[in-house]
This record gives structure tokens, C-alpha cells and sequence, in this order.
């Protein structure tokens, strides 16, 4: 394995590890997708229908929300005992940082995706199963961007007093083109179409997954070291 | 090792470090001491490239420190105020985590002998939430010791540690020094700063008071010069 690599992985071992121990994200994030299903369903009423035709911008709302909570505190293990300061000297490529981040983070929100997914499924009676292939197509699509973009804003912010307030500010706009695709393209998979109807919405995900994840790579070692 | 040249850090109006110049070579030991507030951290990040003074010049290991950091950090390590530990993993996992972002080789029968040397090899396995000031202390010097720092930065390494904690410290840093490593030691405690140290230097109000070899200097003079220098100090700001 080459030296970035090694970093990139030894980055996403301790922060996996660490959650795995502190359960703090992991426990908070499911008790606040619980939390908004209830709260969609008290918003929506209780006709089915409505509720069936809203799934798919609750759902991505839902994801969203939740990855505002679990990004906005993955360099949180950072600030203590100034780590932050210790990453800081390390030498080689910084990205290697940004990238184990990034990995760390991808496979929490997809986790919380997975659940939330089968709540939505059960709370408002929505078939899933007949279209699981196409969603997981278009879930990695549009979790990779948020995670992509979201990673490097709670860098950014992350030595910031007001980090609660600028995380979701800075945040929220940039994920406009990646919400607009991705519900596009989950309303599509839910209404039965195939996947090459909505291949425009799909293309726009991927080129704002590459766009995101090149844009942290290119910027991470500057707001590290900012 | 060190070549520093009139640094200056200003924030606004408010100049934290004036005109400071200081050589160091390796082999050689610099105790910093001042008082609380007179800039011996800021001096200390400055020389880590953590921070950019405003000006000045600064060389560590024979390479640009402001022009090339990157370079000039493969040779430093830092024993700051912050341990750089993460709570939640053992001090093995901290270890493992370090050498590994280091490039270093981080086989566990090296880690573990790396604790062996802090007198840690016991609590290897737990969880450093449990550990004491003084244990991090340790840990974070045994990320030193895995390391292949030239230059060790040091910022008041004795707080927190117990009796035989800063003997053994005190140790440690004369074999690194004994080995052609440099060291900078920040404190503003007179006895345990200066046990090690070739050359003492005396920081107030940002400004380098005193910069003289630990031989030409008794105690007693030292401590009348401190309070002297200090003194005056305080009165003209």
C-alpha cells in the first residue's frame, strides 16, 4: 500500500474505531430519523396518498438533515487534545486526511440511509423492495456529493466558534443541484420508470460527485492549515 | 538546527513577539523561560510552522521553514499544552494512528517497545479517557520517541508530572540531546527547566531579554536576572 493510501486508510480505521466505541453519532442520528419520521407524518396528515407522493423529497430531506448532524461533528475527535494541531505536522499529502474523512463519513450516513430507508418503508407503506437495484444506484450518487461537500465544510468551520450557525449555511446552497437530481431521480425509481429516463439527472449527479471530491482533495491542505 | 532571524507576530495593533533572533545547534539545549503571557507558545509555534510570523526570518534543519514548512516538519516534534490523543481509542491505537500518519513503521512490537521506554507498557491496552495528565504526557512523548524528530519543541513538559515522571523526563531529553537532537524547552518553572539545558533565554513581553550559556550563570544570578529583567519589563509595558 503506497504512503497515501496507508494514511487514507489509518484515518478511516480510527474513526470508524472511535465511533464504534463512543457511539455518539451513530446513536444521535437514528433517535433524529425517528424523530423526523414523526414529524413528517404529523406535517403531512394522515392521508396515505399525500404521504406516498411526498416520499421522495422527505426522504432526501431526511438524509440531509441527518447528515447536517454527523458531518457537522466529524472534527469534533479533532479539537481535543488539539489533534487538529498534531494533523497539522504531519508530513505528506493532506488530502490523504480529507479522503479518510470522507470514507469515515460515507459509510455512517450510509448506514443511517439504510435505516431510515426501511423506516420510511414501513411507516408510510411504500413497496421498496421492487425497486432496491435502482436505488442503489442513486443513493451512493447522492450521498457521495453530500458527504463530499459536507466533509469539507465542517473542515472549514470547524475552528470557527460559530460552526453550528456556518456549517448549515454554507452547506445547505451547495447542496441545491445534488437535492434537485437525486429527488428527481428517486421519484422516477418510485413511480416504477427505468433508470434511463431520468440518465440526465443521473449524469448531473455523478459530474457534482466528481466536481465535490476533486474540489476537497485540490482545497483540503489550505483550510487544514488556515 | 534553528536559524531565526528578528521574528515578529503581530494580531492587529497587538505585537505578541518583537525582534526575537535565536541559533541553535544540534546537540544543544535551550531552556525558554518567562512569564505567563510573554509569548514563549506563540515562539514555539512560530518555530513548529504551526503559525506564520509577520515577519522575520526562519530556518529549521538547514531547509526554509517559511517558505517550504512541509520540509522542515519531518524534522520537528511537539510535545505542546494539547496532547494530540484521542480518547477513545489505547495508547497503542494512538501510537499505531501517529507513526502511521508519520510514515514511520508501525509494527506493534515497535509501538510497544516505544511504551516500554515512557514506562507506559502497562496501560498499553486501555483506553487513554482513563489516563491521567502525566500518563498523556508520556503518550505523547512516546509519539516523539516513534518519531524521527532532530528538533523537539517543547512546551512546559513538566506540568503534570509526578516526581519520577520529571526525573525520567529529564532523562529522556538529555539522550536525545546526547544523541545530536536539539531541544527547546518553554517553561516559567525555574528548577525543572533547567536541568537539561545548555543555554537559557528569558522571554518578556514578547521581546528576547537574555540569551546566555547555562555555564556562564549561577542560580541565584539567573533568578535575580528573571526578576530583574521581568520586572522592568512589566513596568515599561
Amino acid at each position: 500500500m503506497t504512503f497515501y493510501a496507508r494514511r487514507t486508510w489509518i484515518v478511516l480505521w480510527k474513526d470508524l474505531l472511535t465511533e464504534r466505541r463512543s457511539k455518539e453519532n451513530a446513536n444521535a442520528l437514528l433517535f433524529f430519523s425517528l424523530l423526523l419520521l414523526f414529524l413528517f407524518q404529523f406535517a403531512l396528515g394522515p392521508d396515505r396518498d399525500r404521504l406516498r407522493a411526498a416520499v421522495p423529497g422527505l426522504l432526501w430531506l431526511g438524509f440531509i438533515l441527518a447528515g447536517l448532524l454527523g458531518l457537522g461533528r466529524s472534527f469534533m475527535t479533532e479539537d481535543h487534545n488539539d489533534c487538529w494541531e498534531g494533523l497539522r505536522l504531519t508530513p505528506g499529502d493532506k488530502s490523504a486526511i480529507y479522503l479518510g474523512k470522507l470514507l469515515g463519513n460515507l459509510v455512517m450516513m450510509s448506514g443511517v440511509e439504510v435505516v431510515l430507508l426501511v423506516l420510511f418503508g414501513v411507516f408510510y407503506d411504500v413497496e421498496l423492495w421492487p425497486v432496491v437495484g435502482p436505488l442503489a444506484v442513486v443513493l451512493p450518487l447522492g450521498t457521495v456529493g453530500l458527504a463530499a461537500v459536507g466533509t469539507l465544510f465542517a473542515a472549514m468551520t470547524a475552528q470557527i466558534r460559530a460552526r453550528e450557525l456556518l456549517f448549515p449555511v454554507l452547506l445547505l446552497p451547495a447542496q441545491v443541484p445534488l437535492l434537485l437530481a437525486a429527488v428527481s431521480v428517486t421519484q422516477a425509481v418510485l413511480l416504477g420508470q427505468p433508470l434511463a429516463d431520468v440518465a440526465h439527472w443521473l449524469k448531473l449527479l455523478a459530474a457534482a460527485d466528481v466536481v465535490y471530491v476533486v474540489i476537497g482533495v485540490l482545497t483540503f491542505e489550505f483550510i487544514l492549515d488556515a | 538546527m534553528i536559524g531565526a532571524r528578528r521574528l515578529r507576530k503581530a494580531y492587529g495593533y497587538a505585537v505578541v513577539l518583537d525582534d526575537v533572533s535565536l541559533e541553535l545547534a544540534p546537540g544543544q539545549c535551550l531552556a525558554l523561560l518567562g512569564p505567563n503571557g510573554a509569548g514563549k507558545t506563540t515562539l514555539l509555534r512560530i518555530l513548529a510552522t504551526l503559525l506564520r510570523p509577520t515577519s522575520g526570518e526562519l530556518a529549521v534543519a538547514g531547509v526554509d521553514a517559511l517558505k517550504h514548512p512541509e520540509a522542515a516538519r519531518a524534522a520537528i516534534g511537539v510535545v505542546a499544552h494539547g496532547s494530540y490523543v484521542y480518547e477513545d481509542l489505547s495508547a497503542l491505537e494512538n501510537l499505531r494512528f501517529w507513526t502511521v500518519m508519520a510514515g514511520g513503521d508501525a509494527s506493534w512490537a515497535r509501538l510497544r517497545s516505544a511504551l516500554q521506554q515512557v514506562e507506559l507498557d502497562g496501560a498499553a491496552d486501555e483506553r487513554v479517557r482513563t489516563f491521567s495528565a502525566g500518563m498523556k504526557r508520556r503518550l505523547a512523548l512516546a509519539r516523539v520517541v516513534l518519531g524521527r524528530a532532530r528538533l523537539l519543541l517543547l512546551d512546559e513538559p513538566f506540568t503534570g508530572l509526578d516526581q519520577q515522571g520529571r526525573k525520567w523526563l529529564s532523562e529522556f531529553l538529555l539522550a536525545f540531546k546526547i544523541g545530536g537532537g536539539a531541544l527547546v524547552v518553554a517553561t516559567h518553572s525555574f528548577a525543572s527547566g533547567l536541568g537539561v539545558a545548555d543555554r537559557v533565554a528569558i522571554l518578556a513581553g514578547g521581546r528576547l531579554l537574555l540569551d546566555r550559556p547555562c555555564a556562564d550563570l549561577s542560580w541565584e544570578e539567573l533568578r535575580r536576572l528573571y526578576d530583574g529583567l521581568t520586572e522592568l519589563d512589566g513596568a515599561l509595558a
